[in-house]
């Protein structure tokens, strides 16, 4: 008798009257969320490329705008590094979280979601503080001192885009906290929605480091 | 999943005051209903706005209140609420909702909640899209594509301050709730089938709707982009889309702006989203096909890995709409072989629809004619859609009427026979009362012919040059004078068949008030919709036990089987 192959067993599995992945519906639908959120800011990238190789006027240079100076050295990027550092600590904090949710330790759980918050907050805050300071140096969405207009454009678009995301995941994992010190997941004997609101966040970091690697770094 | 299934039993109390069971439902059948009535409402105003375009094409200069102006506007507006605020949102969020949890057998959408927030999003994107109709400046004339520079440079087309905002402001808004439906329907198929309902047993309708669930979650994200961009555009004076441009000697302060990354943009969209409409259109013929010529429909695996084709190829297609828009001339070459490729998986499905029909036992009744009207629309449509994909032939052709008539067949007419066919179908297990057979004959025949006598003649104004999107066309001395008789012909034409459509809303109407009560299962189809413990199905569908699925959606007239058709839940032949 011939072996069947593995291909065949795994699409036989997934076609069959089970559910087709082997998880909750919220969590299955946080997967596809993200998938068609991943195309957003795929197009929202895809877009950035378009403009910027289209743009007439010279593309400034990333380094020398995001320069910070600290006593008369100039830093290139250094807060888009902290900014970077942070966001990814957190997505660390959240893996914490998600792990003692596995534990159902209440409080552990909670803690590291308070602290995951309060990293994203720092992210968030930095941002205000890079925008303000662009501002102050004369970048508008339709103009910059450094060279071609689409440069600012892109940059408030992209970073605005994906700060709201961070807010958003801010306030997200701020209830998700919340429920979770309150014992509401405990009651309901499951902490599936620390995991759920885990995927968000990991999901909003890896974003970031594409538009880090793509808007600041190239 | 144990955690699963606890949900469905436990959550599922009737609610009983009226708001809560007919306005704020849950209840994906009553969701289902008043997407159905609003996309219909909004169809109308669509339709309206068509006869006042033929009013003005075949009688120019009869009609004063009609101007270049508004006569873009109402062509704007008109072809934007029949794609996406009819067309979509009926297919996903009308037949979507209504068929899903029927058809794979749960007791709802996997968050109700999230389904009523959907369908409420979009009637606040409804509302933005006809107050464009109110604001300074009216809605924008930009076509329903949106281009750039155009759309937004003030004096360009009408509507370039307001329209065009509150328009990007509507669509941002049913992106949101088609997202929440999509997301819905999804999870929803792949997680909650009943027991025994694999995937290669779900009727057709299902994977039609699921596929184009899919679509719309990776192609509405294009258009928000590209809204987004636009908005900006509009609003804030970046230049993402404007290159320098001289208006009457005097140059705008843009530069660098790229158009065509725009239009990229929106097709990227635009293509997967006639598929979006078109995918659900095909699984409701291809149900109703198998079911009203009583076989089992031809090649159902071949239907379902054509639906998935289709998707997927219709991905990488999209710049067919761009041949001439100054792109690199060598992406047209690999546009126009994708797009001869994906005619491919398209003739599949229609030769597995004739040959579903071939020596069948045809009931000529409402729903089957509109099927059948669906066939061969599709077919005329799609036949056309071959000279279109074709670079050669495209660039003489391009924005002529030929293209027009190519759209409203093969998307427009053909996408419109599948819904007035599903909706006389499934409107007595809905309703639980038949409407009349005889005005619904009628209303077929009147739009079917009307249909044709409308859009075939467009062909040969395309023939003969004549460009879309033209206000009037009078005093033009080189395009051929049998011009202007088609269009007057034409617009008697439309006018006619506008008015027919009334035919259909006293039908319902009629029906659901005054008709004779239904019978549980009328057509004798094995689908489990048909199988519910009463009619219309009560909240949570299934009465005390889910049902338990033992076969294919298509085993109609078997040999020695005691009935010529055998319900799902049917565990034996006997
Ligand atoms: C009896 C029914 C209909 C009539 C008489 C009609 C008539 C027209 C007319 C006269 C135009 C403008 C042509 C031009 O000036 O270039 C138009 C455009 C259009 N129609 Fe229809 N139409 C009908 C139904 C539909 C349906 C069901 C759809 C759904 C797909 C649809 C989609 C469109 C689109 C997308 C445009 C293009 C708008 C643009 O150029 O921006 N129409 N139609
Ligand atoms: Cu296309």
């Amino acid at each position: 008798m011939e072996k069947p192959s593995t291909l065949r067993e795994i699409i036989t599995d997934w076609a069959s009257d089970q559910p087709t992945f082997r998880m909750s519906w919220g969590k299955a639908m946080m997967w596809i969320f993200l998938l068609s959120d991943a195309f957003i800011f795929g197009s929202f990238l895809a877009a950035y490329a378009g403009a910027r190789l289209a743009a007439t006027g010279p593309w400034p240079a990333a380094e020398k705008v995001f320069a910070l100076h600290i006593g008369h050295t100039e830093v290139p990027l250094l807060l888009i590094a902290i900014m970077t550092f942070v966001l990814i600590s957190s997505s660390g904090t959240m893996a914490l979280a998600v792990t003692y949710g596995y534990q159902k330790n209440r409080t552990k759980t909670g803690l590291f979601l308070m602290l995951t918050v309060l990293l994203g907050l720092t992210f968030v805050g930095m941002q205000v503080f890079e925008w303000t300071k662009l501002i102050h140096e004369g970048f508008r969405p339709w103009e910059n001192p450094m060279g071609a207009p689409q440069f600012g454009a892109s940059f408030f678009m992209l970073t605005g885009f994906h700060g709201m995301h961070v807010t958003a995941g801010v306030i997200y994992l701020l209830i998700v906290a919340i429920k979770a010190l309150r014992g509401v997941y405990d009651r309901l004997g499951d902490y599936q929605n620390v995991e759920i609101a885990g995927l968000y966040w990991h999901f909003v970091d890896l974003v970031w480091v594409f538009i880090f690697a793509f808007f600041y770094l190239l | 999943m144990p955690h699963a299934a606890s949900h469905t039993t436990e959550e599922h109390h009737e609610p009983t005051g009226f708001w809560s069971r007919y306005i704020f439902s849950q209840d994906h059948k009553v969701i289902a209903i008043q997407y159905t009535i609003t996309a219909l409402v909004v169809g109308f105003v669509g339709l309206f706005l068509s006869w006042l375009m033929r009013l003005q094409l075949g009688f120019p200069g009869e009609f004063n209140f009609i101007n270049p102006n508004n006569y873009l506007q109402f062509m704007t507006q008109h072809g934007m609420i029949m794609v996406v605020y009819l067309l979509t949102a009926i297919l996903l969020g009308g037949f979507g909702n209504y068929l899903i949890p029927l058809m794979i057998g749960t007791r709802d959408m996997a968050f109700p909640f999230l389904n009523m927030l959907s369908y409420w999003i979009y009637l606040v994107s409804v509302i933005l899209l006809l107050a464009a109709f109110f604001v300074p400046g009216g809605p924008t004339g930009a076509g329903w594509t949106l281009y750039p520079p155009q759309s937004v440079l003030p004096n360009a087309s009408p509507g370039a301050d307001w329209g065009i905002r509150l328009l990007i402001l509507s669509l941002a808004v049913f992106v949101a709730s088609g997202t929440m439906g999509g997301l819905n329907y999804v999870t929803t198929v792949l997680q909650l089938r009943t027991r025994g309902m694999t995937l290669m047993r779900m009727p057709l309708s299902v994977w039609g709707i699921f596929i184009a669930s899919i679509l719309a979650l990776l192609a509405f994200p294009a258009l928000f982009v590209g809204g987004v961009m636009l908005l900006l555009d509009s609003l804030f004076g970046t230049s993402f889309f404007i290159p320098v441009v001289n208006v009457l000697g005097q140059q705008l302060g843009r530069e660098g702006g790229n158009p065509i990354l725009f239009q990229h943009l929106f097709w990227y969209f635009g293509h997967p989203e006639v598929y979006i409409v078109i995918l659900p259109a095909m699984g409701i013929v291809s149900d109703l096909l198998s079911t009203h010529a009583r076989k089992p429909i031809f090649g159902y695996k071949a239907m379902v890995i054509s639906i998935a084709a289709i998707a997927a190829i219709g991905f990488i297609v999209w710049a067919h709409h761009m041949f001439v828009s100054g792109m690199n001339p060598y992406f047209g070459f690999w546009f126009a072989i994708a797009t001869v490729i994906i005619a491919i998986p398209s003739a599949v499905k229609t030769y597995n629809w004739l040959l579903t029909l071939w020596k069948g036992n045809l009931h000529l009744n409402t729903p089957m004619l509109f099927a059948l009207g669906f066939v061969s629309t599709f077919i005329i449509g799609g036949l056309t859609g071959l000279f279109l994909g074709n670079v050669i032939a495209d660039v003489p052709l391009h924005d002529t009427y030929f293209v027009t008539g190519h759209f409203h067949l093969v998307m427009g007419v053909s996408a419109i026979f599948g819904i007035f066919g599903g909706l006389y179908h499934w409107f007595p297990k809905a309703v639980g009362r038949m409407y009349s057979e005889a005005l619904g004959k009628l209303h077929f025949w009147v739009t079917f012919v009307g249909s044709y006598l409308i859009f075939f003649p467009m062909f040969g104004e395309g023939f003969l040059g004549l460009p879309r999107r033209y206000f009037s066309f009078k005093g033009i001395e080189s395009f051929s004078p049998i011009i202007h008789d088609l269009n007057v012909f034409i617009t008697i034409v439309a006018l006619a068949v506008g008015a027919a459509q009334l035919l259909f809303v006293f039908n319902l109407i009629w029906g659901a008030w005054k008709g004779r009560k239904a019978e549980a299962n009328p057509w004798r189809a094995t689908t489990l919709e048909w199988q519910t413990p009463t009619t219309p199905p009560p909240h949570g569908n299934w009465g005390a036990q889910l049902p338990v699925v033992h076969r294919w959606p298509y085993d109609y007239s078997l040999p020695d089987a005691p009935q010529d058709y055998i319900p799902q839940t049917t565990s034996q032949r006997s």
